[in-house]
């Protein structure tokens, strides 16, 4: 039976992808941590990995300009944008901000640990992989 | 590829934090300047953060929270207070005006001072977040070996 790499990696690549993009929203957070009016942002995690691999889901790749490379491409147009969710705020200020640099950043500390986690079973995979392909 | 995105919203954040510092030390330089009337006394400067979209470029567009995760900062003007500064009565001063007095700056030190520590704060996060973002590349770079 020919294995396929897709179902033996299971979930781990989708997850990398949402966690990469986590982190993009959660830098913007806290790169505009002091521009008024800005609201901060994150990726409704749960639905976003729920809708992965499925056809048409965001986690497709989609071309969104003349100059993207169409499959697997590594700049391509991998979106979770409708998985985007605004922060109900704790402490809003009065500039309109909602950004919270603490929560934020432990937010992002979290995703990093999650993503490396994550890049640590799909290592293991490919470790076992190789076991198993030279039998040693 | 995401993680590639981060290096221009945190570059663009610390570009913006380091703007506000300039001004924060242009504000304090000049916190006991005086000049010889009200209208050519220094004020203080602010800059004005603003979220711009990438992926749209459009300055000044409301953020679209369904067109794209990214949102840089970008500094869109620097204004000057309108607060009024002090008038001093100097009559030795060279730069006094024909009544004696000489005009003030309107910095307040105290509130430059903390406006510093923000900034400084907020450019070392965006620093955190480049040097993780970095790491998590490399890291992913290694994958399978």
């Amino acid at each position: 039976m020919p294995l396929d790499l897709n179902t033996y990696l299971g979930i781990e690549p989708d997850a990398l992808k949402v966690y990469s993009q986590r982190a993009e929203v959660l830098a913007a957070n806290l790169a505009n941590a002091d521009t008024p009016g800005y609201q901060a942002r994150d990726i409704d995690f749960r639905a976003a990995l729920a809708s992965a691999g499925s056809p048409g889901s965001p986690l497709t790749p989609v071309t969104t300009s003349p100059e993207d490379v169409t499959a697997g491409s590594a700049g391509g147009g991998l979106t979770t944008e409708q998985f985007l969710k605004y922060r109900i705020p704790l402490a809003p200020a009065l500039d309109g901000n909602t950004v919270d640099s603490q929560m934020e950043e432990s937010q992002f500390a979290q995703n990093t640990v999650r993503f490396q986690a994550t890049l640590t079973f799909l290592n293991n995979r490919f470790s076992e992989l190789s076991t198993a392909i030279t039998g040693q | 590829m995401a993680f590639f995105n981060i290096f221009n919203i945190a570059g663009s954040g610390m570009s913006a934090q380091s703007v506000r510092l300039n001004t924060v030390a242009s504000n304090l330089a000049n916190a006991d300047s005086v000049s010889n009337s009200a209208a050519t006394a220094y004020k203080a400067r602010y800059p004005v953060f603003q979220a711009i979209q990438t992926s749209l470029m459009s300055p000044g567009a409301a953020i679209d929270p369904t067109k794209g995760a990214d949102a840089s900062v970008k500094v869109s003007d620097i204004v000057q207070s309108t607060a009024p500064g002090a008038a001093r009565y100097e009559p030795g001063n060279p730069l006094a005006d024909a009544n004696g007095y000489v005009y003030a700056s309107n910095v307040n030190v105290v509130e430059q001072m903390a406006d510093m520590i923000s900034a400084s704060r907020s450019y070392q996060n965006d620093v955190e977040v480049l040097e993780t973002s970095k790491q998590l590349m490399l890291d992913t770079l290694k994958l399978g070996s």
